[in-house]
């Protein structure tokens, strides 16, 4: 199974930027990529999201949010290990052109 | 004031597999702006979207499919979804602010000074022994007070503003750091009751003369806003701290709770052992 890109949209917070999460999911929308992006990932893990258990052993996993330590915590507290292989994507710490260089997403002049 | 320990009212169902899919080309004529602004709308009003290519299957709605996009704001597109949710009763998304502590086990040494503090019953313990977050839904919003407490910052609120406690790399200094780190003794048998205390004896002595009550809540408000600046704990919390007494009951309890946890789970392995395997084990 190849890449799967989530990217998680912090709705119930303002600590991920705005504009670096907006600017990351209009890349994503432009591009050619699959991707799934969830409105709160902290959400899915206290409800014991089945959607995790997906995310997590969904081959090459790469995962935008936060803090890569919150965020396989929060996969665990789930119920749900995230694979050592699957990379995760801070928006709170990276620019949104970093994020989307790790990702291999296309420039924006050329996704409109 | 007593902690209640009631509830929020708790994450809602799993909706993660209840996604808006985008079919192929549903975004076509659309510009790079205005395809995010409408996927942002979405997941801001709660709903995941998909785009893959078995997503249109199980989709509550499909963009470029039966919802249309083109030439719609971002208001219409979600009114639409949102109407198809409530048809489909799906559970509404956003009742519970999810914020909740969350454990990282490469650093917890299952001291359970986190579950002797908490006012909430958030913690409990599990089969193992282990220290877990088991009532999510009863921690107050904006509280990081047991992630003070923990002496190994093995708590993570991952909405927290700061590191370490946002999951942010701990490193040497943090777990030193008198600002990140409070004492559990000292928060709550010391600094804070001897702080108000002080604070009180002195607003009192001057208020005796000017008898003026009105001040002297106003002291005491003033006092609890610096703890609460300083550590970020809710002055609902502070209000609520329990004695020393408490505590010692708590952990008392935790460690009885924990002791017959693993008692428990040990009878169960030793009767598994003489049983022998179940059926299922044997696969039968
Ligand atoms: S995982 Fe991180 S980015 Fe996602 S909702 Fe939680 S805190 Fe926000
Ligand atoms: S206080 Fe910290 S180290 Fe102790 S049990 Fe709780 S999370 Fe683990």
């Amino acid at each position: 199974m190849g890449r799967r890109i989530v990217h998680c949209h912090c709705v119930y917070s303002k600590v991920v930027p705005a504009d670096v999460k907006a600017a990351v999911l209009e890349r994503l929308a432009g591009s050619d990529e699959d991707f799934e992006a969830v409105p709160d990932l902290c959400e899915m893990s206290a409800g014991k999201d089945p959607a995790l258990a997906r995310f997590a052993g969904d081959g090459e996993v790469e995962i935008v949010a936060c803090f890569p330590r919150a965020v396989r915590w929060l996969f665990h507290s789930a119920g749900h290990e995230l694979a050592a292989e699957a990379s995760i994507h801070n928006m709170r710490s990276s620019t949104a052109d970093e994020v989307c260089g790790a990702l291999g997403l296309p420039d924006q002049e050329s996704t409109s | 004031m007593k902690p209640t320990g009631a509830a929020r009212p708790g994450p809602s169902a799993p909706f993660g597999e209840l996604h808006v899919a985008v079919d192929p080309g549903g975004l076509d004529g659309v510009d790079a702006a205005d395809r995010g602004a409408v996927l942002a709308a979405l997941l801001e009003a709660g709903h995941p979207v998909s785009r893959k290519a078995e997503a249109a299957e199980g989709a509550l709605a499909r963009l470029g499919g039966d919802v249309s996009v083109l030439d719609r704001a971002p208001e219409e597109v979600v009114a639409d979804v949102a109407a198809r949710r409530e048809a489909a009763a799906a559970p509404a998304p956003g009742a519970w602010t999810p914020w909740f502590p969350v454990i990282d086990y490469d650093r917890c040494t299952n001291c359970m000074q986190c579950l002797s503090f908490c006012l909430f019953d958030v913690y409990s313990v599990d089969g193992d022994g282990r220290i877990t977050v088991q009532n999510q839904e009863k921690c107050k919003t904006s509280c990081p007070a047991c992630s003070r407490v923990c002496p190994e910052v093995a708590i993570l609120f991952p909405k927290y503003k700061k590191g370490p406690i946002n999951g942010d790399e701990v490193k040497a200094e943090d777990i030193a750091s008198e600002s990140m780190k409070v004492d559990i003794s000292s928060l709550l048998g010391g600094d804070i009751y001897s702080a108000l205390k002080e604070r009180s004896g002195s607003a009192k002595q001057r208020f005796s003369t000017e008898r003026d009550e009105s001040k002297a809540l106003l002291e005491r408000k003033r006092c609890l806003k610096e703890l609460k600046d300083k550590l970020d704990i809710p002055s609902e919390v502070l209000m609520s701290l329990p004695s020393a007494g408490d505590i010692e009951e708590r952990a008392r309890r935790a460690r009885a709770k924990q002791e017959e946890r693993i008692a428990r789970s040990r009878s169960a392995q030793d009767q598994k052992k003489t049983d022998g395997p179940s059926t299922q084990e044997w696969d039968i």
